[in-house]
């Protein structure tokens, strides 16, 4: 990197869009607390499993979500994910909490990563536990759609031709 | 009243910034601020398709501006 470009960057066009202003420890205990975090480094799942674990509880369904190689017809090598930390927590807080109005769950936690991910890498996840199997699975699918629409993250694909796109959800 | 304002995906390369400060006239409504900004940076998105927040929440077009407020305006999100 240049010097012009080192002097530049607290206001480059994405640079506060890539970055989590907490550790991962931090992330952690806010998707144990709150219930949403955005992370900037693999996810650890299992730790995530972890704080569903109840005796209470018969049932835990998760989702995981992968970066795939192709998006309809386009090649895909590689992207970016962007997000607006402070607004995706808000919003992810909300969302487990309505999430647990709505259903009989016991618990819900998720975290979606955001920075350079390859093909294969798990982008989100969410887990959801229960006393019983359907609530878990049902407010699961619904945790997962609601953060597909709602939670402000942005992707950016890489293709082989070497253009790229922003991605949306909402067609 | 001085406000910032956050950019984000498609509208950040638009303006080229991550963020912006702005000097307002009182009683500027979010979606002639949308309007006035959509012009300056060559905004391709109409406010139907983009949303708005204020201080870190989801707000409505129909919501009035503070001094001091952070103004995000999200456009199509893409996560999963």
């Amino acid at each position: 990197m240049d010097s012009q470009t080192a002097l530049d960057i607290t206001n480059q066009p994405h640079q506060q869009a890539s970055t989590i202003s907490h550790t991962a420890e931090e992330v952690y205990h806010i998707a144990q607390s709150q219930g949403f975090a955005l992370l900037d480094e693999a996810i650890d799942d299992q730790r995530l499993k972890d704080f569903l674990q109840d005796e209470q509880c018969g049932a835990l369904a998760t989702f995981e979500g992968w970066v795939r190689n192709h998006n309809n017809d386009s090649r895909v090598t590689s992207l970016t994910y962007y997000g607006y930390e402070k607004l995706a927590i808000n919003q992810g807080k909300q969302i487990i909490e309505e999430a647990k109005r709505l259903f009989d769950i016991e618990n819900a936690v998720a975290i979606h990563r955001i920075g350079a991910l390859e093909i294969g890498d798990m982008a989100v996840w969410v887990g959801v536990s229960s006393k019983h199997r359907y609530p878990a699975f049902d407010a699961c699918k619904w945790i997962l759609d609601t953060i597909k629409a709602d939670i402000p993250v942005w992707k950016q694909e890489f293709y082989q031709d070497e253009s790229s796109k922003w991605l949306s959800n909402n067609g | 009243m001085r406000i910032t304002v956050l950019y984000f995906a498609s509208l950040a390369d638009k303006a080229q910034q991550g963020q912006q400060q702005l000097d307002l006239a009182d009683n500027l409504s979010l979606s002639e601020l949308y309007a006035q900004l959509k012009q300056q940076h060559g905004f391709e998105l109409d406010t139907a398709k983009v949303r708005v927040a204020i201080n870190d929440e989801f707000a409505n077009w129909d919501d009035a501006i503070n001094d001091g407020d952070t103004i995000a305006f999200i456009p199509p999100v893409a996560g999963g």
